[in-house]
């Protein structure tokens, strides 16, 4: 009789435990993990949505202002070296990998902004209907790149938070010992500054 | 053993019961609230406008099961519209959960700048380009000479057009930028016609469906034919979003 009453007790208490520890988040952890993933493969995706763009765009480019062959060239250079770049399984674990990801992205937009500057000087190709289709796509795009990050960024900070926090820190120490803090993007030099027109 | 197991499992519970209180917080600007298809927080449009537009924006969700809506806010507050047009629709959750298939033509008239925000399921018919395009030859014309509810009707049209729905009329002819040469003005014609044909066709053979939508705009030209509070005045009665989320798609504009 009392034996089953303790039973009773250990089977409320182990329910009223597993309750507690999953609204606490045990499950935090893995779910959170895979907020990063998915939030990460929005990032490469518009990255990659880009880098579809430029090919086109260069040739819409040269044909109206041929005289830029050195910004054209830096254009398909910096996208070159952003596409080839083989990403690790786990970039986002892997800080120098993930630097160089970034790195060489932020190179690319630098390239693409300086483009972007020196078109201005060419009225016939900013009047060309496919240009301009382009250059809102681009737009577009870098506006997605953005919103991407933010996401990124706003998944990875909840994740690493989890893990660095009690109590997601005990559960995720207990749980998920394999657990790592996740990289996250940092607002470069680069991006900071805007890109410098020349009056000449 | 026994013991000791309860007491690690009464400090749990503790533990437990302490997480619940726990409210996640988020700054965000003040977003206006989703009080129906036309959210006129800025205070351009009369009744009239408002509910010519409700009308399309209705028809429009009837026929296509996807949302869009139209938002002027007083102040950005300092953000990009870009930035805003996101959080808003996110927010708001227009479009259906699952496919995305919502969009958003913000005006902010205090920061004069416009943007047409595309949720997921929408890039592919209203493309970056093609957002510009409406912005660029549909809306900033009539907002450079402070005629702001001509541009949101156009602006507005032109969108359901280029989402291919057939119940709005085009207001004006609009070259689209694309690969390829621009649309001639004859097919353009062509479709204008012979779309709001086949639509008036359409709803004599289905009955109007208790909305006044179209026949205003066709028996009166803009704005006429409305008592005040047509359809969707007040509350927001019969519209709630379905949850689609927005990743940034669309164009911007300044005037």
């Amino acid at each position: 009789m009392i034996r089953a009453l303790h039973s009773g007790k250990n089977v409320f208490l182990a329910v009223a435990l597993a309750i507690g520890l999953s609204a606490c988040g045990i499950n935090n952890v893995p779910t959170y993990d895979e907020e990063v993933k998915a939030a990460w493969s929005q990032v490469q995706n518009q990255y990659q949505r880009r880098a579809d763009l430029i090919p086109n765009l260069v040739e819409t480019v040269k044909g109206y202002a041929d005289h830029e062959q050195e910004t054209l060239t830096a254009v398909v250079e910096a996208r070159a070296k952003a596409t080839q770049m083989t990403l690790p399984a786990n970039i986002t674990e892997n800080p120098e990998a993930f630097a160089q990801f970034q790195q060489n992205q932020s190179a690319l937009s630098s390239a693409l902004a300086r483009l972007m500057v020196v078109v201005e000087k060419y009225p016939d190709l900013k009047a060309n209907q496919n240009f301009l289709a382009l250059q809102s796509q681009l737009e577009g795009t870098e506006n997605r790149i953005s919103v991407a990050r933010r996401d990124y960024i706003q998944a990875v900070q909840k994740y690493n938070t989890e893990l660095r926090t009690i109590p997601g820190r005990w559960v995720a120490g207990i749980f998920y010992p394999d657990a790592k803090v996740k990289e996250t993007f940092a607002a470069t030099a680069e991006s900071q500054a805007a890109p410098k027109v020349n009056f000449q | 053993m026994i013991h000791a197991f309860r007491r690690s499992a009464w400090a749990g519970l503790v533990l437990a019961l302490l997480c619940f209180a726990l409210p996640a917080l988020a700054k965000e600007p003040d977003y206006p609230k989703l009080t129906g298809r036309v959210v006129d927080q800025a205070g351009i449009l009369s009744d009239e406008v408002e509910g010519q537009l409700t009308g399309w924006l209705q028809g429009f969700e009837q026929d296509t099961k996807r949302q869009v809506v139209v938002a002027t806010i007083k102040s950005l507050d300092g953000e990009a519209i870009e930035e805003y047009g996101v959080g808003l629709g996110r927010k708001w959750g227009i479009g259906q959960k699952g496919t995305d298939s919502g969009a958003i033509l913000l005006v902010a008239p205090n920061d004069r700048q416009v943007r047409i925000e595309v949720g997921y399921g929408l890039e592919g018919e209203l493309t970056d380009a093609v957002s510009r395009a409406i912005i660029e030859q549909q809306i900033v014309p009539s907002f450079k000479q402070g005629d702001y509810e001509t541009g949101v009707i156009n602006g507005t049209a032109a969108m359901l057009n280029a989402l291919g729905w057939k119940g709005a009329p085009q207001a004006v002819a609009q070259p689209v930028p694309g690969p390829g040469p621009a649309v001639g003005f004859d097919w353009i014609t062509l479709l204008y016609f012979g779309g709001f044909f086949l639509f008036i066709v359409l709803r004599m053979m289905f009955g109007r469906r208790g909305r006044r939508g179209l026949w205003g705009a066709a028996s009166s030209g803009w704005g006429g034919g409305w008592g005040s509070g047509g359809g969707f005045s007040s509350g927001g009665g019969g519209f709630s979003s379905g949850g689609g989320s927005f990743g940034g798609g669309g164009a911007s504009g300044r005037w």
